[in-house]
């Protein structure tokens, strides 16, 4: 008995029972503090659906060795250069979302194809060459955003300046496309149906394809590239398509991310994307070498929950508006924790 | 140097993991310069004992354990490994524990190096001592000299062959000048038998030094050579337990394994073995610490082919260069025809297999259940295992066709295992040698390369994979080429077996020579040429 409680404890993991407990007094003291509890759930559920994706991207360079992706900043981008030729396009709703979709694809492989290769030469040290190849990518997108030939008025600095804005407002193309598909509301809390449908499916994709002989002989990569190898794998290109697949999936979750935010931030935005979804696999349960889409599901619910709750209550106890403060401190502060908690692989 | 004073005291130990209970209640003593022999079938729970003993975290990890030791009389708490090493006892594990990026000397000295002192200390303290080199490697030597090995100690560790590796992680427990109690967990089991002989030697002289100790190993030849008293571990209880003088082998493996067993007999094959299958002309291998410097040989369909030697002569070069998983240059013909070197997927694709010696570096997925471990080479090289759509264009795993195939083998091979799903990291050494041959006959090969298929592995699982092997042969034929440490496990199974010496082939003679003839071999000193083959 006794050990049947220790055991589910180490398998969900000291560190999500502990966040959950926290998260779950948060709700129990919000109405307290005069925080609405209906509009703290919808607030908590539309956040997780539209980084759920992101998270997700990570998942596949976990497995095949690669490490956390620091350098998730490539496939946003990607995903950022869709958005931008959707809306250039002019082509709005649902379709516009896709159109989106389709053009940061082949952006999103080419690049994967190219950090693929420098990782490949990098082996063991692939997390702190990721952080760099992420910074320079912002950088050198920083000039591109001015010079690239895009001319929507909705996206141009104001009166007929070139380069395009810092912030471009997707209101009048796909906001929310896919979060108010078969939304409803139910006692207060709006439940955006679309999204979760959305983020689920993605999750079955990536699941079906770690059931394939391909996911497979990645997942094994990971494990072990000498055995992996020793049984005829090209370990090198399974690393490759790993990037190549998160480069893509990281584009399209930026997409689903600015369609629920309603914004697409160009220049130094992206360059805070890749902490937060980490941090969120991290909590989730997953390390460095070994993750799966029950961390992704788990770690983003937490994460977004906690930073969705912590700034909203505590504003409310001490009655000023500290919101983005508390936001850094609660995410940084996770970070930390998921990293000194994690339980380390055993060599 | 045997006193009546007790070091150790073991009082009703008992474990499980989780529910699975591997020690129930053991208890027993260990004297002063005593050399306690611990004997048991893999998954016995001889490891776990002594991870206990050395107060490793994975036993916290996992729920900790019941019943009390005490050393010297006191009572022993260990929250950590390094409470034991305080406490003087001094650990070898069955699984290398090295830095693979540094040297002999550094490995030996880890945490205890010699250090000078400079300016900096003064300021700053002690952390910023230098290493004192010259005397770190005086005092590796000296280790290493105890021994009576051939050890350099300025070589990498990554680049020692697995023999030197081991001496290396026993001259670290001889360094210690504090350890009162040493536990050698399997230390002989990938040493050739004239290096167990060295160390056999080492350990004799250390108990008569007065250090304590407590050894493990499946060749019980050495534990009664070596031991003052024998345990048996069966079941998680000790069934037995004898002074070496009053016992002898045959009894101590039937109190293990709970039955007789019988003598493995070499029977000559009925029939002449004809067409030639694997041709080996000039191979050179670049494998650090086993260089194949040009060898040749003729393997026929249907043989089963010793390949054996001292280690670092190149015996295991061999199979691993013409796998691939090393740089090789050569002629290799199969069937007579030339088949490229260094692909191991177009080797796989011939019908080869192979059994690494190095089984929890390449044979293993450690992290993954065992399940995935046999069938995954199978299921990448030979699309076993797996369902197609769409006329081929997608593949997927057939995770029921997995498991029926890896319980199968969990049968056939005895695996001792809560279930296809248990990770192989926490299998027990020799159960997970059982797992890389059964992914190896997963592959349904026409061509088998086993390197040492019998380490770590208890008497009774030994006739059982042996058995296997020479089953697997005269039954579907296949051809096996076998590379061992123990000249008797090869005599005992090979139609011929070839002695590797400075990376060529010394001779090639049939298991029926005397063990004599085998050991001129080994050491250089027949002149048979390369080519030359005695009948
Ligand atoms: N970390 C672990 N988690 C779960 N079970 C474990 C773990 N470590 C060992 N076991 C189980 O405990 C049993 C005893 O293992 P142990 O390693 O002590 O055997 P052993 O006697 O040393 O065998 P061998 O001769 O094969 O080395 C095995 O059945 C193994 O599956
Ligand atoms: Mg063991």
């Amino acid at each position: 008995m006794k050990n049947s409680i220790i055991e589910s404890i180490e398998k969900i993991g000291w560190p999500r029972i502990i966040i959950g407990l926290f998260l779950a007094s948060m709700f129990v003291i919000a109405p307290f503090v005069g925080v609405s509890v209906g509009t703290s759930i919808s607030d908590v559920l539309v956040r997780f659906t539209f980084n759920g994706v992101l998270v997700l991207s990570l998942l596949p360079m976990v497995k095949s060795g690669c490490g956390l992706n620091f350098g998730l900043q490539l496939g946003i981008i990607s995903g950022l250069l869709g958005a931008v030729t959707s809306i250039e396009i002019g082509i709005t709703g649902f379709l516009g979302f896709l159109i989106a979709i389709g053009v940061s694809i082949p952006f999103a492989i080419l690049f994967g194809i190219i950090y693929g290769l420098l990782l490949n030469r990098v082996k063991g040290d692939e997390m702190v060459v990721a952080t760099y190849v992420g910074f320079s990518v912002v950088s050198f997108m920083n000039m591109m955003w001015l010079l690239l030939p895009y001319k929507s008025p909705d996206m141009i600095w104001g009166y007929g300046g070139t380069g395009l804005r810092t912030t471009i407002s997707v209101e009048k193309y796909w906001f929310h496309v896919l979060n108010d598909f078969l939304s409803f509301e139910i006692g207060g809390v709006y439940v955006p149906t679309g999204g979760f449908l959305f983020f689920a499916l993605m999750c079955l994709i990536v699941w079906i394809f770690f059931k394939s002989k391909t996911g497979t002989a990645m997942t094994a990569t990971g494990s072990n590239p000498v055995y992996a190898s020793s049984s005829g794998v090209n370990v090198n290109k399974m690393r490759l398509v790993s990037v190549i697949i998160s480069s893509i999936i990281a584009a399209i979750g930026i997409l689903v991310y600015e369609q629920g935010f309603g914004f697409i931030q160009l220049y130094m935005a992206p360059l805070y994307m890749a902490f937060p979804a980490i941090a969120a696999l991290l909590l989730g349960g997953a390390s460095v070498g070994k993750a799966t889409i029950a961390n992704v599901i788990i770690g983003t619910f937490l994460f977004q929950g906690i930073l969705t709750m912590t700034p909203s209550v505590i504003n409310n106890i001490i009655k000023s508006d500290m919101s983005e403060t508390i936001r850094i401190i609660v995410s940084n502060g996770m970070i930390v924790y998921a990293l000194t908690r994690r339980k380390k692989a055993r060599g | 140097m045997e006193s009546n004073e007790v070091v150790l005291k073991v009082e009703n130990i008992g474990k499980d993991f989780f529910g699975n209970v591997v020690l129930k209640s053991v208890s027993f003593e260990v004297k002063k310069g005593e050399v306690i022999g611990l004997v048991g079938e893999n998954g016995a729970g001889k490891s776990t004992l002594m991870n206990i003993l050395f107060g490793l975290p994975v036993i916290n990890e996992t729920g900790g354990f019941s019943g009390n030791f005490f050393l010297n009389g006191e009572k022993a708490h260990f929250s950590s490994s390094f409470d034991a090493l305080d406490a003087g006892i001094g650990m070898v594990h069955q699984e290398f524990v090295l830095l693979p990026g540094f040297t002999a000397t550094e490995n030996i000295l880890l945490n205890r190096e010699s250090v000078k002192d400079n300016f900096a200390v003064n300021i700053f303290g002690d952390r910023l001592k230098h290493l004192d080199r010259e005397d770190m490697k005086k005092r590796a030597v000296n280790a290493i000299n105890k021994l009576d090995v051939n050890l350099d100690p300025e070589m990498i560790v990554a680049e020692m062959p697995v023999g030197h590796r081991q001496f290396t992680e026993i001259a670290r427990e001889i360094d210690r000048s504090s350890t009162k109690l040493l536990i050698l967990d399997e230390p002989t089991a990938v040493l050739t038998e004239s290096e167990a002989e060295i160390m056999i030697k080492a350990a004799k002289k250390l108990a008569e030094e007065g250090m304590s100790i407590i050894f493990i190993s499946h060749r019980l030849h050495e534990v009664l050579d070596l031991c003052d008293r024998v345990l048996v571990l069966r079941d998680g209880n000790l069934v037995f337990e004898s002074e070496s003088e009053n016992t002898n082998p045959r009894e101590i493996a039937e109190s293990m394994v709970g039955r007789s067993i019988s003598d493995f007999e070499h029977t000559e094959r009925k029939k002449e073995l004809q067409k030639d299958l694997l041709e080996v002309k000039d191979l050179w291998v670049a494998m650090p610490g086993e260089v194949v410097k040009g060898v040749n040989f003729t393997v026929k369909k249907g043989e089963i082919f010793g390949i054996g030697g001292l280690a670092g002569q190149g015996k295991l070069g061999i199979a691993n260069g013409i796998m691939g998983l090393f740089p090789s240059r050569g002629k290799v013909l199969f069937k007579g025809e030339e088949i490229p070197l260094n692909n191991t997927k177009n080797i796989l694709d011939l019908g080869f297999s192979f059994v690494s010696e190095d089984r929890r570096g390449v044979g293993l997925l450690l992290d993954e259940p065992i399940d995935w471990n046999i069938t995954f080479t199978a299921m990448q090289a030979h699309e076993r295992f797996i369902v197609k759509y769409l006329g081929g264009l997608l593949k997927f795993r057939n995770d029921k066709e997995i498991r029926k195939e890896a319980l199968k083998y969990i049968d056939m091979l005895q695996i001792k295992c809560t279930s296809e799903k248990q990770f192989a990291r926490a299998l027990s050494g020799g159960n997970q040698q059982k797992v890389c041959l059964a992914k190896a006959f997963a592959l349904n090969p026409e061509i088998l390369f086993v390197s040492e298929p019998t380490r770590g592995i208890d008497v009774g699982a030994k006739e059982l994979v042996l058995n296997a092997l020479k089953k697997y042969n005269e039954e579907s034929g296949i051809t096996i080429i076998i590379t061992s440490s123990e000249l008797e496990e090869l005599r005992s199974i090979s139609d011929r077996i070839a002695i590797v010496n400075e990376g060529k082939i010394a001779g090639i003679l049939p298991p029926s020579k005397p063990a004599t003839d085998f050991g001129l071999l080994m050491i250089g000193e027949s002149n048979i040429n390369g080519e030359g083959e005695i009948k």
